[in-house]
């Protein structure tokens, strides 16, 4: 990796850092601190399953709010405040601008990923008073949280090379829920007929597929997870995100900044 | 060679919801900028000077034409190395320090990381902020930003400098000092080019100017050729309380003041002036050549009938 794509990553999460992003960190430990304790009392028998399924889903939509906001405007921001033009008129690459303000947030995403997961194993912790094999598949939950965030990032990134930052949030979001439900269209795609098979079928294969990336459910219910299931879905979401950074290169690579 | 070579460099921007509407910000320009000059691009604001320094950075495509710098064409990134861009009205990343900025600009300029601090410490000191390395930069004046924008383009020592209004937000001492700081840079063999509508800044500062308004070059030339170009004034000063019937026609300006009258006469009026004056038997006391200030030269070429006539280069 060039020196300049480190430099630019850095200094990207630097300014996630600094623009005290992280503080959603403590909103989150009060979060799972006041769940664990409120299921802890009302919830016998399933309080792991009630923690697991609480604070995994609230990581990954924590995750996917950070990435959108932050995501829409690593490139407008610095059209708009022109801080892109003393970094631009140096030796760096448009395709290199791109790349390292991707590292940078999604390093920041792993970042956040990494304190909540203490946070969920914590709360955890606290309503079982130990923790069993089972825990385990937590991790690969968290991965396909993870692998979420880049492709939702490469998407915000994508939009934002063209559009406006609203414009950018909405699509955003727009893809993320059409995305979460991508099984369910393409089951509607496999019951209809004609021109709405074909376009439905083009749509959910268009649409990233965040639904098998969510494993919340079957690891809460202490369900392995299948390594056939991990492999797929890392080559799944990073060609996604390949793609999708590629699109925004290519873009970016032709935009005037007036 | 020359250290900025620009063949036809021409910007038009399609407008509207169909882009179908054309506006066009600069027309094609030719214009060369010798090593070691330092080259004023004058205009009014909105004539073309901040489109033609980002199509020289590479930050706008052109629609048509071509420009080098040091033999290079612009898009090629080893020029980039070689050269430093102040833009107007810098912003910086102001979560960050002075000092940080400076460092990760140095990373991204490829100066070596043995050198980055100490690099970073000097252009501090020759813009004047030796001691505000360590401050945020959202707790920066408008002038204190300026600065910093001048040290982040002479950071890595380039070859060539692209300042646009360098001397914006900045009070008189400021200006006195990045106009000495750019004194320096010339002894220094740097090849400055710099965009301005402070025309005294442009007239104690430039080797050459080129002015440009509506996106249309005006003129180029050295200062003292360009206002010589003008046509010249007399001021004639001569005894007397009345301006003569047979002057009135050949004067632009008069002022009587006692039994003195002082007037404005063009150059090419001179002779028949006087000899006007030899007729009446009023005294001549004085008859000095005005000289045309670049100002005036300016205005002249934003007259749109003088377009084509002032076109010099």
């Amino acid at each position: 990796m060039s020196t300049r794509i480190a430099s630019i990553a850095s200094n990207t999460f630097r300014e996630a850092v600094r623009d005290r992003v992280l503080y959603n960190l403590i909103a989150f430990a009060l979060l799972m601190s006041g769940a664990a304790i409120l299921v802890g009392q009302l919830s016998i028998g399933i309080e792991r399953l009630v923690v697991i399924n609480l604070g995994l889903t609230a990581i990954s939509l924590f995750g996917v709010v950070i990435a959108i906001f932050i995501g829409i405007g690593l490139v407008s921001k610095e059209i708009e405040k022109r801080t892109l033009y003393t970094v631009l008129s140096r030796p760096v690459q448009r395709w290199e601008f791109i790349v390292g303000k991707f590292l940078g947030l999604a390093g920041t995403l792993v970042v956040n990923t990494f304190f909540m997961a203490v946070g969920v194993f914590a709360a955890l912790y606290y309503v079982s008073r130990h923790f069993q094999m089972a825990d385990g598949w937590l991790l690969v939950a968290l991965y396909f949280i993870i692998l979420q965030f880049l492709v939702i990032t490469a998407l915000a990134l994508l939009f934002s090379a063209f559009s406006t930052p609203v414009e950018s949030a909405v699509f955003a979001f727009l893809l993320f829920v059409i995305g979460s439900f991508a099984q369910d269209l393409r089951g509607f795609a496999a019951m209809a007929h004609g021109a709405t098979r074909w376009l439905a079928t083009g749509a959910a294969y268009l649409v990233p597929n965040f639904s098998s990336l969510n494993v919340i459910s079957s690891v809460a219910h202490e369900q392995p997870v299948a390594g056939s299931l991990i492999l797929s879905n890392t080559a799944y979401a990073l060609l996604y995100t390949g793609m999708a950074l590629c699109g925004a290169v290519l873009i970016f690579e032709r935009r005037n900044l007036k | 060679m020359a250290a900025i070579e620009i063949l036809g460099l021409a910007k038009t921007y399609h407008v509207g919801f169909w882009r179908k509407k054309e506006n066009c910000a600069l027309k094609p320009l030719h214009l060369s900028v010798e090593e070691g000059e330092v080259f004023g691009f004058l205009g009014p604001n909105g004539a073309g000077k901040t489109t033609t320094l980002k199509l020289l950075m590479g930050l706008v495509f052109p629609t048509t034409g071509s420009a080098h710098i040091l033999g290079m064409k612009i898009n090629d990134p080893t020029v980039k190395a070689r050269i430093g861009f102040l833009p107007e009205q810098p912003y910086f990343y102001d979560y960050l320090t002075a000092r940080e900025l400076l460092e990760y600009y140095a990373e991204l300029s490829g100066v070596a990381p043995k050198d980055r601090v100490r690099k970073v410490g000097e252009v501090l000191s020759r813009v004047g902020l030796p001691d505000a390395g360590n401050l945020q930069l959202r707790k920066f004046s408008k002038g204190m930003l300026q600065r910093v924008g001048i040290a982040q383009a002479i950071l890595h020592d380039p070859k060539v400098l692209f300042l646009d209004e360098p001397m914006s937000g900045l009070d008189p001492v400021g200006r006195r000092e990045v106009r000495d700081l750019m004194e320096e840079l010339k002894q220094d063999g740097k090849t400055i080019f710099f965009s301005t509508h402070i025309l005294s800044d442009a007239e104690a500062l430039c080797d050459r100017v080129a002015i440009i308004h509506l996106g249309e070059l005006r003129g180029v030339g050295a200062v003292a050729d360009l206002t010589s170009s003008v046509e010249g004034k007399v001021e004639l000063v001569w005894r007397g309380n009345a301006l003569p019937a047979s002057l009135t026609a050949l004067v632009t300006e008069c002022h009587i003041s006692g039994d003195t009258v002082r007037a404005l006469i063009p150059e090419h009026n001179q002779d028949a002036a006087m000899e006007a004056l030899r007729r009446d038997r009023l005294p001549i006391i004085s008859l000095t050549p005005v000289r045309t200030s670049l100002e005036e030269y300016f205005v002249d070429q934003l007259r749109p009938s003088q377009a084509a006539a002032g076109m010099k280069s």
